[in-house]
Protein backbone atom coordinates (compact mmCIF):
# COMPACT_ATOMS: atom_id res chain seq x y z
CA UNK A 1 0.00 0.00 0.00
CA UNK A 2 2.78 2.42 1.30
CA UNK A 3 4.07 2.04 -2.70
CA UNK A 4 0.96 2.73 -3.89
CA UNK A 5 0.40 6.07 -2.28
CA UNK A 6 4.48 6.76 -2.76
CA UNK A 7 3.28 6.23 -6.61
CA UNK A 8 0.85 8.78 -6.59
CA UNK A 9 2.42 11.83 -3.83
CA UNK A 10 6.05 11.85 -4.50
CA UNK A 11 7.43 14.54 -5.37
CA UNK A 12 3.99 16.13 -5.67
CA UNK A 13 0.62 14.52 -5.37
CA UNK A 14 -0.94 13.68 -8.31
CA UNK A 15 -0.73 11.06 -11.18
CA UNK A 16 2.49 13.14 -12.57
CA UNK A 17 4.53 9.55 -12.16
CA UNK A 18 1.89 7.45 -14.46
CA UNK A 19 1.83 10.30 -17.28
CA UNK A 20 5.70 9.65 -17.32
CA UNK A 21 4.80 6.52 -18.72
CA UNK A 22 3.95 8.18 -22.07
CA UNK A 23 5.39 11.37 -21.69
CA UNK A 24 9.04 9.93 -21.11
CA UNK A 25 10.91 8.47 -23.69
CA UNK A 26 12.67 5.52 -22.29
CA UNK A 27 9.71 4.17 -20.05
CA UNK A 28 8.05 2.81 -22.42
CA UNK A 29 11.22 1.56 -24.22
CA UNK A 30 12.69 -0.25 -21.16
CA UNK A 31 9.12 -1.56 -20.12
CA UNK A 32 9.08 -3.04 -23.96
CA UNK A 33 12.53 -4.60 -23.51
CA UNK A 34 11.58 -6.34 -20.48
CA UNK A 35 8.12 -7.61 -21.74
CA UNK A 36 9.76 -9.02 -24.64
CA UNK A 37 13.27 -10.24 -22.95
CA UNK A 38 10.55 -11.84 -20.31
CA UNK A 39 8.66 -13.47 -23.05
CA UNK A 40 11.41 -14.74 -25.01
CA UNK A 41 12.78 -16.11 -21.88
CA UNK A 42 9.67 -17.78 -20.92
CA UNK A 43 9.32 -19.30 -24.01
CA UNK A 44 12.62 -21.00 -23.81
CA UNK A 45 12.78 -22.21 -20.62
CA UNK A 46 9.71 -23.38 -20.47
CA UNK A 47 10.63 -25.52 -23.72
CA UNK A 48 14.00 -26.85 -22.81
CA UNK A 49 11.87 -27.47 -19.24
CA UNK A 50 9.47 -29.22 -20.68
CA UNK A 51 12.05 -31.87 -22.87
CA UNK A 52 14.12 -32.04 -19.33
CA UNK A 53 10.90 -32.66 -17.49
CA UNK A 54 9.90 -35.64 -20.33
CA UNK A 55 13.21 -37.07 -19.86
CA UNK A 56 13.72 -37.24 -16.10
CA UNK A 57 9.36 -38.49 -15.57
CA UNK A 58 10.74 -41.17 -18.24
CA UNK A 59 13.85 -42.07 -17.58
CA UNK A 60 15.15 -45.44 -14.98
CA UNK A 61 14.65 -44.33 -11.37
CA UNK A 62 18.25 -44.19 -10.55
CA UNK A 63 19.27 -41.63 -13.51
CA UNK A 64 15.97 -39.88 -12.54
CA UNK A 65 16.87 -39.58 -8.84
CA UNK A 66 20.40 -38.11 -10.10
CA UNK A 67 19.08 -35.73 -12.35
CA UNK A 68 16.56 -34.38 -9.68
CA UNK A 69 19.66 -33.85 -7.15
CA UNK A 70 21.49 -31.57 -10.21
CA UNK A 71 18.10 -29.84 -10.44
CA UNK A 72 18.31 -29.17 -6.62
CA UNK A 73 21.80 -28.12 -6.63
CA UNK A 74 21.50 -25.51 -9.00
CA UNK A 75 19.07 -24.25 -6.84
CA UNK A 76 21.49 -23.37 -4.30
CA UNK A 77 24.06 -21.72 -6.16
CA UNK A 78 23.85 -18.24 -5.98
CA UNK A 79 22.28 -16.12 -9.07
CA UNK A 80 25.52 -13.81 -8.69
CA UNK A 81 27.92 -17.10 -8.98
CA UNK A 82 25.61 -18.41 -11.89
CA UNK A 83 25.52 -15.14 -13.77
CA UNK A 84 29.41 -14.41 -13.24
CA UNK A 85 30.39 -17.67 -14.27
CA UNK A 86 28.95 -17.12 -17.86
CA UNK A 87 30.91 -13.54 -17.54
CA UNK A 88 33.97 -16.16 -18.10
CA UNK A 89 32.24 -18.26 -20.46
CA UNK A 90 30.79 -15.70 -22.82
CA UNK A 91 33.19 -12.39 -22.75
CA UNK A 92 35.32 -11.93 -25.75
CA UNK A 93 38.17 -13.64 -24.23
CA UNK A 94 36.02 -16.39 -22.93
CA UNK A 95 36.04 -19.89 -22.63
CA UNK A 96 33.33 -20.29 -25.71
CA UNK A 97 34.70 -18.18 -28.13
CA UNK A 98 38.25 -19.36 -27.42
CA UNK A 99 37.28 -22.65 -28.34
CA UNK A 100 35.18 -21.62 -31.52
CA UNK A 101 38.12 -20.12 -32.73
CA UNK A 102 40.34 -22.70 -31.72
CA UNK A 103 38.46 -25.16 -34.39
CA UNK A 104 38.04 -22.56 -36.67
CA UNK A 105 34.76 -21.91 -36.91
CA UNK A 106 34.58 -18.22 -36.22
CA UNK A 107 37.61 -15.68 -36.71
CA UNK A 108 36.25 -12.86 -35.15
CA UNK A 109 34.69 -13.40 -31.57
CA UNK A 110 31.09 -13.40 -31.51
CA UNK A 111 29.47 -10.57 -28.90
CA UNK A 112 27.63 -12.45 -26.38
CA UNK A 113 27.58 -10.33 -24.01
CA UNK A 114 26.55 -6.61 -23.14
CA UNK A 115 23.46 -7.77 -25.32
CA UNK A 116 19.87 -8.84 -25.20
CA UNK A 117 21.31 -12.30 -26.37
CA UNK A 118 23.50 -12.75 -23.06
CA UNK A 119 20.80 -11.84 -21.10
CA UNK A 120 18.61 -14.46 -22.60
CA UNK A 121 21.26 -16.81 -22.34
CA UNK A 122 21.62 -16.25 -18.76
CA UNK A 123 17.93 -15.58 -17.71
CA UNK A 124 17.17 -19.20 -19.61
CA UNK A 125 20.17 -20.97 -17.70
CA UNK A 126 18.11 -19.52 -14.45
CA UNK A 127 14.67 -20.39 -15.51
CA UNK A 128 14.72 -23.54 -16.65
CA UNK A 129 14.86 -25.64 -13.15
CA UNK A 130 11.90 -23.26 -11.91
CA UNK A 131 10.42 -24.28 -15.68
CA UNK A 132 11.02 -27.51 -14.61
CA UNK A 133 9.49 -28.45 -11.56
CA UNK A 134 5.83 -27.61 -12.18
CA UNK A 135 6.38 -29.88 -15.18
CA UNK A 136 7.53 -32.53 -13.55
CA UNK A 137 4.95 -32.98 -10.97
CA UNK A 138 2.37 -32.75 -13.39
CA UNK A 139 3.97 -35.49 -15.65
CA UNK A 140 4.66 -37.60 -12.33
CA UNK A 141 0.61 -37.51 -11.56
CA UNK A 142 -0.15 -38.44 -15.10
CA UNK A 143 -2.27 -41.65 -15.54
CA UNK A 144 0.65 -44.34 -17.67
CA UNK A 145 -2.36 -46.23 -18.71
CA UNK A 146 -4.08 -43.65 -20.85
CA UNK A 147 -1.02 -43.23 -23.11
CA UNK A 148 -1.20 -47.36 -23.51
CA UNK A 149 -4.81 -46.99 -24.18
CA UNK A 150 -3.69 -44.25 -26.94
CA UNK A 151 -1.54 -46.83 -28.09
CA UNK A 152 -4.07 -49.79 -28.02
CA UNK A 153 -6.63 -47.56 -30.06
CA UNK A 154 -4.23 -47.45 -32.71
CA UNK A 155 -2.28 -44.40 -32.41
CA UNK A 156 1.55 -43.90 -33.12
CA UNK A 157 3.71 -42.34 -30.60
CA UNK A 158 3.16 -38.67 -32.52
CA UNK A 159 -0.45 -38.76 -32.00
CA UNK A 160 -0.06 -40.00 -28.34
CA UNK A 161 1.83 -36.81 -27.86
CA UNK A 162 0.16 -34.38 -29.53
CA UNK A 163 -2.94 -35.20 -29.01
CA UNK A 164 -2.99 -37.21 -25.32
CA UNK A 165 0.42 -36.03 -23.37
CA UNK A 166 0.80 -32.61 -24.54
CA UNK A 167 -2.80 -31.20 -23.52
CA UNK A 168 -2.96 -33.51 -20.26
CA UNK A 169 0.31 -31.82 -19.41
CA UNK A 170 -1.50 -27.97 -20.20
CA UNK A 171 -1.98 -27.60 -16.46
CA UNK A 172 1.43 -28.14 -16.15
CA UNK A 173 3.11 -25.92 -18.91
CA UNK A 174 0.64 -22.81 -17.65
CA UNK A 175 2.23 -22.93 -14.06
CA UNK A 176 5.31 -23.42 -15.74
CA UNK A 177 4.76 -20.44 -18.07
CA UNK A 178 3.55 -18.05 -14.94
CA UNK A 179 6.00 -18.89 -12.92
CA UNK A 180 8.71 -17.83 -15.15
CA UNK A 181 7.17 -14.74 -16.17
CA UNK A 182 6.23 -13.85 -13.23
CA UNK A 183 10.20 -14.92 -11.56
CA UNK A 184 11.27 -13.08 -15.34
CA UNK A 185 9.68 -9.44 -14.58
CA UNK A 186 11.62 -9.17 -11.63
CA UNK A 187 14.89 -10.07 -12.67
CA UNK A 188 17.46 -7.92 -11.68
CA UNK A 189 21.42 -9.44 -11.43
CA UNK A 190 21.52 -11.19 -14.67
CA UNK A 191 20.77 -7.69 -17.14
CA UNK A 192 22.90 -6.25 -14.69
CA UNK A 193 25.95 -7.92 -15.22
CA UNK A 194 24.96 -9.81 -18.64
CA UNK A 195 23.78 -6.84 -20.03
CA UNK A 196 26.55 -4.68 -19.20
CA UNK A 197 24.29 -1.43 -19.06
CA UNK A 198 22.90 -1.80 -22.01
CA UNK A 199 19.86 -3.81 -21.86
CA UNK A 200 18.13 -2.13 -19.47
CA UNK A 201 14.66 -3.78 -17.09
CA UNK A 202 12.01 -2.35 -15.34
CA UNK A 203 13.98 -4.34 -12.19
CA UNK A 204 16.81 -2.36 -12.93
CA UNK A 205 15.46 0.87 -13.52
CA UNK A 206 13.35 0.42 -10.50
CA UNK A 207 16.65 0.14 -8.25
CA UNK A 208 18.20 2.98 -10.13
CA UNK A 209 15.57 5.19 -9.61
CA UNK A 210 15.77 4.28 -6.06
CA UNK A 211 19.43 4.60 -5.20
CA UNK A 212 21.14 6.50 -7.59
CA UNK A 213 18.50 9.09 -8.38
CA UNK A 214 15.99 8.61 -5.70
CA UNK A 215 13.30 9.41 -7.48
CA UNK A 216 11.09 7.28 -5.31
CA UNK A 217 7.87 7.70 -7.18
CA UNK A 218 8.97 6.71 -10.49
CA UNK A 219 10.13 3.51 -8.67
CA UNK A 220 7.03 2.99 -6.80
CA UNK A 221 4.97 3.86 -9.97
CA UNK A 222 6.42 1.09 -12.09
CA UNK A 223 6.81 -1.15 -8.82
CA UNK A 224 3.04 -0.99 -8.90
CA UNK A 225 2.76 -1.31 -12.23
CA UNK A 226 4.14 -4.73 -12.43
CA UNK A 227 2.10 -5.93 -9.65
CA UNK A 228 -0.85 -5.10 -11.35
CA UNK A 229 0.70 -6.40 -14.87
CA UNK A 230 1.26 -10.06 -13.11
CA UNK A 231 -2.41 -9.73 -11.14
CA UNK A 232 -4.08 -8.57 -14.41
CA UNK A 233 -1.78 -12.21 -15.94
CA UNK A 234 -3.41 -14.12 -13.53
CA UNK A 235 -6.89 -12.64 -14.20
CA UNK A 236 -6.66 -13.26 -17.52
CA UNK A 237 -5.64 -17.14 -16.95
CA UNK A 238 -7.89 -17.25 -14.69
CA UNK A 239 -10.39 -16.99 -17.09
CA UNK A 240 -9.37 -19.51 -19.80
CA UNK A 241 -8.77 -21.99 -17.28
CA UNK A 242 -9.19 -23.06 -13.34
CA UNK A 243 -6.13 -21.88 -11.77
CA UNK A 244 -6.80 -24.18 -8.75
CA UNK A 245 -6.36 -27.16 -11.53
CA UNK A 246 -2.90 -25.17 -11.84
CA UNK A 247 -1.63 -24.78 -8.62
CA UNK A 248 -3.02 -28.73 -7.73
CA UNK A 249 -6.49 -28.66 -7.38
CA UNK A 250 -8.58 -31.81 -8.51
CA UNK A 251 -9.36 -32.26 -12.67
CA UNK A 252 -12.21 -33.39 -13.26
CA UNK B 1 -24.49 -60.06 -35.20
CA UNK B 2 -20.58 -60.54 -35.63
CA UNK B 3 -18.69 -57.97 -36.77
CA UNK B 4 -15.35 -59.54 -37.46
CA UNK B 5 -14.00 -62.52 -38.99
CA UNK B 6 -10.61 -63.16 -36.98
CA UNK B 7 -10.59 -63.27 -33.16
CA UNK B 8 -9.16 -66.97 -32.78
CA UNK B 9 -5.96 -66.69 -30.67
CA UNK B 10 -3.23 -68.45 -29.98
CA UNK B 11 -1.01 -68.93 -27.32
CA UNK B 12 2.01 -71.32 -27.23
CA UNK B 13 4.48 -72.23 -24.62
CA UNK B 14 4.37 -68.31 -23.97
CA UNK B 15 6.64 -66.94 -20.47
CA UNK B 16 7.63 -63.68 -19.16
CA UNK B 17 10.57 -63.76 -17.12
CA UNK B 18 11.28 -60.13 -15.02
CA UNK B 19 15.34 -60.82 -14.29
CA UNK B 20 15.14 -63.90 -12.67
CA UNK B 21 11.52 -63.84 -11.76
CA UNK B 22 9.03 -65.79 -13.75
CA UNK B 23 5.94 -64.66 -14.32
CA UNK B 24 3.93 -66.00 -16.86
CA UNK B 25 5.39 -69.52 -17.17
CA UNK B 26 5.17 -71.77 -20.38
CA UNK B 27 1.42 -70.93 -20.79
CA UNK B 28 -0.42 -72.56 -23.86
CA UNK B 29 -4.03 -71.41 -24.65
CA UNK B 30 -6.50 -71.67 -28.10
CA UNK B 31 -9.02 -69.43 -27.83
CA UNK B 32 -11.96 -69.99 -29.76
CA UNK B 33 -13.20 -66.99 -32.07
CA UNK B 34 -16.01 -65.14 -30.26
CA UNK B 35 -15.50 -66.55 -26.77
CA UNK B 36 -15.46 -65.12 -23.25
CA UNK B 37 -12.76 -66.59 -22.22
CA UNK B 38 -11.63 -65.32 -18.21
CA UNK B 39 -8.28 -65.45 -16.38
CA UNK B 40 -8.96 -65.73 -13.08
CA UNK B 41 -6.57 -65.92 -10.44
CA UNK B 42 -4.86 -63.97 -6.87
CA UNK B 43 -2.94 -61.06 -7.32
CA UNK B 44 0.50 -61.79 -8.54
CA UNK B 45 -0.92 -65.31 -10.27
CA UNK B 46 0.38 -63.46 -13.72
CA UNK B 47 -2.77 -62.92 -15.11
CA UNK B 48 -2.16 -59.50 -16.12
CA UNK B 49 1.23 -60.17 -17.07
CA UNK B 50 -0.56 -62.80 -19.78
CA UNK B 51 -2.89 -59.62 -20.85
CA UNK B 52 -0.24 -57.28 -21.17
CA UNK B 53 1.79 -59.54 -23.30
CA UNK B 54 -1.43 -60.55 -25.60
CA UNK B 55 -2.15 -56.30 -26.00
CA UNK B 56 1.29 -55.90 -26.88
CA UNK B 57 2.66 -54.24 -24.02
CA UNK B 58 5.09 -56.23 -22.55
CA UNK B 59 7.98 -58.47 -25.26
CA UNK B 60 7.71 -61.90 -24.66
CA UNK B 61 10.19 -63.78 -23.00
CA UNK B 62 9.62 -66.96 -24.91
CA UNK B 63 6.76 -68.69 -26.55
CA UNK B 64 4.65 -67.20 -29.40
CA UNK B 65 1.14 -65.44 -29.41
CA UNK B 66 -1.02 -66.02 -32.86
CA UNK B 67 -3.74 -64.54 -34.45
CA UNK B 68 -5.52 -66.37 -36.38
CA UNK B 69 -2.56 -68.73 -37.51
CA UNK B 70 -0.61 -65.64 -38.07
CA UNK B 71 2.41 -64.82 -35.11
CA UNK B 72 1.53 -61.37 -33.84
CA UNK B 73 4.52 -61.81 -31.06
CA UNK B 74 6.48 -59.32 -32.56
CA UNK B 75 3.86 -56.67 -33.12
CA UNK B 76 3.73 -52.99 -31.44
CA UNK B 77 0.23 -52.80 -29.61
CA UNK B 78 -0.47 -50.07 -31.72
CA UNK B 79 -0.74 -52.46 -34.87
CA UNK B 80 -2.51 -55.21 -33.18
CA UNK B 81 -6.01 -53.62 -33.29
CA UNK B 82 -7.34 -55.60 -30.26
CA UNK B 83 -9.21 -53.32 -28.32
CA UNK B 84 -8.74 -53.15 -24.73
CA UNK B 85 -10.67 -52.35 -21.49
CA UNK B 86 -7.95 -50.80 -18.66
CA UNK B 87 -8.07 -50.90 -15.02
CA UNK B 88 -9.31 -47.36 -14.38
CA UNK B 89 -10.38 -47.07 -17.76
CA UNK B 90 -7.88 -44.73 -18.39
CA UNK B 91 -10.02 -42.87 -20.18
CA UNK B 92 -8.98 -39.29 -22.66
CA UNK B 93 -9.70 -36.58 -19.61
CA UNK B 94 -9.47 -33.63 -21.78
CA UNK B 95 -11.75 -34.86 -24.17
CA UNK B 96 -15.65 -35.64 -24.45
CA UNK B 97 -17.42 -38.93 -24.27
CA UNK B 98 -17.56 -38.54 -28.35
CA UNK B 99 -14.37 -37.82 -29.21
CA UNK B 100 -12.69 -40.29 -26.45
CA UNK B 101 -15.47 -43.32 -28.38
CA UNK B 102 -14.09 -41.73 -31.95
CA UNK B 103 -10.31 -42.00 -31.21
CA UNK B 104 -9.25 -45.17 -32.55
CA UNK B 105 -10.84 -44.24 -35.73
CA UNK B 106 -9.84 -41.03 -35.82
CA UNK B 107 -6.08 -41.66 -35.69
CA UNK B 108 -7.01 -43.69 -38.78
CA UNK B 109 -7.85 -41.16 -40.51
CA UNK B 110 -11.50 -42.11 -41.15
CA UNK B 111 -13.82 -39.46 -42.89
CA UNK B 112 -15.62 -37.47 -40.02
CA UNK B 113 -19.19 -38.38 -41.29
CA UNK B 114 -18.22 -41.97 -40.78
CA UNK B 115 -16.66 -41.40 -37.58
CA UNK B 116 -20.31 -39.70 -36.34
CA UNK B 117 -21.88 -42.76 -37.06
CA UNK B 118 -20.00 -45.27 -36.16
CA UNK B 119 -19.89 -43.52 -32.49
CA UNK B 120 -23.84 -43.00 -32.60
CA UNK B 121 -23.80 -46.54 -33.11
CA UNK B 122 -21.24 -47.12 -29.82
CA UNK B 123 -23.38 -44.99 -27.98
CA UNK B 124 -26.92 -46.89 -28.13
CA UNK B 125 -25.14 -49.80 -27.73
CA UNK B 126 -23.63 -48.63 -24.59
CA UNK B 127 -26.82 -46.83 -23.76
CA UNK B 128 -25.02 -43.10 -23.28
CA UNK B 129 -26.73 -41.25 -26.12
CA UNK B 130 -27.67 -38.20 -24.08
CA UNK B 131 -23.88 -37.88 -22.43
CA UNK B 132 -22.42 -37.62 -25.65
CA UNK B 133 -21.17 -34.17 -24.88
CA UNK B 134 -19.99 -34.64 -21.45
CA UNK B 135 -16.38 -35.16 -19.82
CA UNK B 136 -15.02 -38.09 -18.65
CA UNK B 137 -14.72 -36.61 -15.05
CA UNK B 138 -18.55 -35.77 -14.72
CA UNK B 139 -19.90 -39.15 -15.48
CA UNK B 140 -20.41 -42.04 -12.87
CA UNK B 141 -17.76 -44.99 -12.28
CA UNK B 142 -20.43 -47.33 -14.06
CA UNK B 143 -21.24 -44.41 -17.17
CA UNK B 144 -16.94 -44.54 -17.81
CA UNK B 145 -17.05 -48.02 -17.63
CA UNK B 146 -19.32 -47.90 -20.37
CA UNK B 147 -17.26 -45.56 -22.57
CA UNK B 148 -14.30 -47.21 -22.20
CA UNK B 149 -16.22 -50.37 -23.10
CA UNK B 150 -17.67 -48.42 -26.02
CA UNK B 151 -14.15 -46.82 -27.09
CA UNK B 152 -12.30 -50.18 -27.14
CA UNK B 153 -15.17 -51.76 -29.34
CA UNK B 154 -15.40 -48.81 -31.82
CA UNK B 155 -12.45 -50.22 -34.16
CA UNK B 156 -14.83 -53.35 -34.22
CA UNK B 157 -11.35 -55.43 -32.96
CA UNK B 158 -11.19 -58.60 -33.25
CA UNK B 159 -10.29 -59.24 -29.58
CA UNK B 160 -11.32 -57.54 -26.76
CA UNK B 161 -9.16 -57.42 -23.62
CA UNK B 162 -10.67 -56.50 -20.33
CA UNK B 163 -8.29 -55.83 -17.08
CA UNK B 164 -10.70 -55.86 -13.95
CA UNK B 165 -13.16 -53.77 -15.69
CA UNK B 166 -15.65 -54.12 -12.35
CA UNK B 167 -13.02 -53.56 -9.98
CA UNK B 168 -13.80 -49.74 -9.31
CA UNK B 169 -17.69 -50.49 -9.16
CA UNK B 170 -19.95 -50.80 -6.00
CA UNK B 171 -20.70 -54.60 -5.65
CA UNK B 172 -24.76 -53.95 -7.00
CA UNK B 173 -24.02 -52.05 -9.83
CA UNK B 174 -21.08 -54.68 -10.58
CA UNK B 175 -23.95 -57.33 -10.99
CA UNK B 176 -25.63 -54.91 -13.61
CA UNK B 177 -22.54 -54.38 -15.55
CA UNK B 178 -22.12 -57.80 -15.39
CA UNK B 179 -25.47 -58.36 -17.66
CA UNK B 180 -24.64 -55.72 -19.67
CA UNK B 181 -20.92 -57.19 -20.49
CA UNK B 182 -22.26 -60.38 -21.50
CA UNK B 183 -25.49 -58.82 -23.51
CA UNK B 184 -23.20 -56.70 -25.35
CA UNK B 185 -20.40 -59.66 -25.68
CA UNK B 186 -23.36 -61.86 -27.76
CA UNK B 187 -23.95 -59.01 -30.25
CA UNK B 188 -20.69 -57.99 -31.30
CA UNK B 189 -19.23 -61.47 -31.11
CA UNK B 190 -16.20 -60.32 -30.84
CA UNK B 191 -13.33 -62.19 -28.66
CA UNK B 192 -13.57 -61.59 -24.89
CA UNK B 193 -10.53 -62.19 -22.53
CA UNK B 194 -11.42 -60.98 -19.30
CA UNK B 195 -9.09 -60.82 -16.35
CA UNK B 196 -10.33 -60.91 -12.79
CA UNK B 197 -9.50 -61.82 -9.18
CA UNK B 198 -13.37 -62.45 -8.64
CA UNK B 199 -14.78 -66.08 -8.59
CA UNK B 200 -18.30 -65.23 -9.11
CA UNK B 201 -17.77 -62.53 -12.20
CA UNK B 202 -15.79 -65.46 -13.75
CA UNK B 203 -18.65 -67.82 -13.15
CA UNK B 204 -21.37 -66.18 -14.20
CA UNK B 205 -20.29 -64.26 -17.21
CA UNK B 206 -17.71 -66.61 -19.04
CA UNK B 207 -17.86 -69.41 -21.72
CA UNK B 208 -14.45 -70.53 -20.15
CA UNK B 209 -12.31 -70.18 -17.67
CA UNK B 210 -8.94 -70.24 -16.91
CA UNK B 211 -7.14 -70.46 -13.09
CA UNK B 212 -4.21 -69.22 -12.89
CA UNK B 213 -1.30 -70.03 -10.10
CA UNK B 214 2.70 -68.82 -10.08
CA UNK B 215 2.24 -67.80 -13.07
CA UNK B 216 1.13 -71.33 -14.78
CA UNK B 217 -2.56 -72.75 -15.34
CA UNK B 218 -4.19 -74.34 -12.71
CA UNK B 219 -7.17 -75.41 -14.77
CA UNK B 220 -9.03 -74.79 -17.74
CA UNK B 221 -12.63 -75.50 -18.06
CA UNK B 222 -16.25 -74.53 -18.07
CA UNK B 223 -17.45 -72.49 -15.27
CA UNK B 224 -19.44 -76.20 -14.59
CA UNK B 225 -16.47 -78.16 -15.49
CA UNK B 226 -14.55 -75.95 -13.09
CA UNK B 227 -17.04 -76.39 -9.92
CA UNK B 228 -18.24 -79.97 -10.29
CA UNK B 229 -14.89 -81.14 -11.27
CA UNK B 230 -12.19 -79.28 -9.74
CA UNK B 231 -8.79 -81.00 -10.06
CA UNK B 232 -6.43 -79.63 -7.54
CA UNK B 233 -7.23 -78.16 -3.85
CA UNK B 234 -6.38 -74.78 -5.11
CA UNK B 235 -8.90 -75.06 -7.87
CA UNK B 236 -11.58 -76.32 -5.93
CA UNK B 237 -10.86 -73.61 -3.06
CA UNK B 238 -10.45 -70.51 -5.62
CA UNK B 239 -13.36 -70.71 -6.90
CA UNK B 240 -16.14 -71.76 -4.60
CA UNK B 241 -15.46 -72.92 -0.93
CA UNK B 242 -15.02 -76.52 -0.47
CA UNK B 243 -14.17 -79.00 2.26
CA UNK B 244 -10.99 -81.37 1.84
CA UNK B 245 -11.74 -85.26 2.67
CA UNK B 246 -8.21 -86.43 3.21
CA UNK B 247 -7.97 -90.97 2.56
CA UNK B 248 -5.92 -93.18 1.82
CA UNK B 249 -6.75 -93.06 -1.71
CA UNK B 250 -5.84 -89.07 -2.04
CA UNK B 251 -7.63 -86.01 -1.22
CA UNK B 252 -11.73 -85.56 -2.01
CA UNK B 253 -13.63 -82.21 -2.37
CA UNK B 254 -16.90 -81.56 -0.85
CA UNK B 255 -18.25 -78.43 -1.70
CA UNK B 256 -20.12 -76.94 1.64
CA UNK B 257 -23.83 -76.71 -0.04
CA UNK B 258 -24.07 -80.53 -1.09
CA UNK B 259 -23.67 -81.79 2.57
CA UNK B 260 -26.80 -82.00 4.75
CA UNK B 261 -27.18 -81.43 8.48
CA UNK B 262 -30.07 -83.19 10.99
CA UNK B 263 -29.75 -83.72 14.76
CA UNK B 264 -28.09 -86.99 15.89
CA UNK B 265 -30.64 -89.87 14.26
CA UNK B 266 -33.28 -87.98 12.93
CA UNK B 267 -31.48 -88.24 8.94
CA UNK B 268 -33.69 -89.60 6.30
CA UNK B 269 -30.11 -91.26 4.71
CA UNK B 270 -27.64 -93.55 6.45
CA UNK B 271 -25.15 -90.43 8.17
CA UNK B 272 -21.31 -90.03 6.90
CA UNK B 273 -19.91 -88.45 9.62
CA UNK B 274 -21.03 -87.28 12.94
CA UNK B 275 -19.74 -84.13 14.52
CA UNK B 276 -20.86 -81.14 17.16
CA UNK B 277 -21.94 -77.72 15.95
CA UNK B 278 -18.90 -75.24 16.54
CA UNK B 279 -20.88 -71.70 14.98
CA UNK B 280 -23.72 -71.16 13.06
CA UNK B 281 -23.78 -67.84 11.15
CA UNK B 282 -27.07 -66.26 9.66
CA UNK B 283 -26.82 -65.05 5.73
CA UNK B 284 -30.44 -64.78 5.38
CA UNK B 285 -30.99 -67.05 2.34
CA UNK B 286 -28.58 -69.54 3.70
CA UNK B 287 -26.78 -70.50 6.91
CA UNK B 288 -22.71 -71.15 7.62
CA UNK B 289 -22.13 -73.87 9.95
CA UNK B 290 -19.16 -75.28 10.92
CA UNK B 291 -19.41 -78.45 12.08
CA UNK B 292 -16.14 -80.06 14.10
CA UNK B 293 -16.49 -83.78 13.42
CA UNK B 294 -14.02 -87.22 14.20
CA UNK B 295 -13.18 -88.28 11.24
CA UNK B 296 -12.69 -85.26 9.10
CA UNK B 297 -11.89 -81.89 11.83
CA UNK B 298 -13.87 -79.08 10.99
CA UNK B 299 -16.36 -79.09 8.35
CA UNK B 300 -18.39 -76.24 6.55
CA UNK B 301 -21.92 -77.06 6.09
CA UNK B 302 -24.49 -74.61 4.07
CA UNK B 303 -28.02 -75.24 4.57
CA UNK B 304 -30.66 -73.11 2.96
CA UNK B 305 -32.37 -71.35 5.27
CA UNK B 306 -35.67 -72.42 4.49
CA UNK B 307 -35.32 -76.19 4.66
CA UNK B 308 -34.55 -76.16 8.59
CA UNK B 309 -37.20 -74.04 10.56
CA UNK B 310 -35.78 -75.06 13.75
CA UNK B 311 -32.68 -73.60 14.07
CA UNK B 312 -29.27 -75.00 14.67
CA UNK B 313 -27.57 -74.16 17.40
CA UNK B 314 -24.10 -73.78 18.69
CA UNK B 315 -22.83 -77.54 20.75
CA UNK B 316 -26.03 -79.66 18.79
CA UNK B 317 -24.75 -82.89 18.01
CA UNK B 318 -25.87 -83.57 14.29
CA UNK B 319 -25.37 -86.06 11.55
CA UNK B 320 -23.86 -85.20 8.34
CA UNK B 321 -24.73 -86.86 4.87
CA UNK B 322 -24.22 -86.57 1.48
CA UNK B 323 -24.36 -88.53 -2.18
CA UNK B 324 -22.09 -90.02 -3.44
CA UNK B 325 -21.53 -88.19 -6.55
CA UNK B 326 -20.76 -84.73 -4.05
CA UNK B 327 -17.54 -86.00 -3.44
CA UNK B 328 -14.99 -85.28 -5.93
CA UNK B 329 -11.55 -86.99 -5.49
CA UNK B 330 -8.39 -84.61 -6.78
CA UNK B 331 -6.27 -85.77 -9.66
CA UNK B 332 -3.89 -83.19 -8.04
CA UNK B 333 -2.64 -83.76 -4.36
CA UNK B 334 -0.60 -80.51 -2.96
CA UNK B 335 2.83 -81.65 -1.66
Amino acid sequence: MNILWLSVSDPEPGLGNYANLFESEALPRIIWTTVRICIITTLLSVSLGYCLAYAMVHAYRKEQNMMLTFLLVSFWISILVRTFSWLMLLGRKGLVNEWLDAIGIISEPIAFMRNELGVLIGMVHYMVPYAVLPLLVNMQTLDQRVMSASRNLGATGAQTFFRIYLPMTKPGIVASVLLVFILSLGFYVTPAVLGGGKVLMVAEYISVQLLITLKWGIAAMLAALMLFGVLVMLWVMNRFMKLSTVFGGATS
Amino acid sequence: MSETTQGALQIKNLRKMFGTFCAVDDISLDIQKGEFLTLLGPSGSGKTTLLMMIAGFLDISAGDIALDGTSISNTPPEKRNFGMVFQGYALFPHMSVRDNIGYALSVRKTPKADINKRVDEMLDLVQLQDFADRKPGQLSGGQQQRVALARALCFAPPVLLLDEPLGALDKKLRVEVQEQLKDIHKRVGTTFIYVTHDQEEALSMSDRVVIMRDGAVEQVGTPKELYERPQSEFAASFLGKSNFLRTSDGTHALRPEKIDLAPTGTGKTTPRMSGTIRSVTYFGSMQRIMVDTQAAGELEVDIDSWRNPEPFVEGQAVDLMWEDHAVVRLERTES
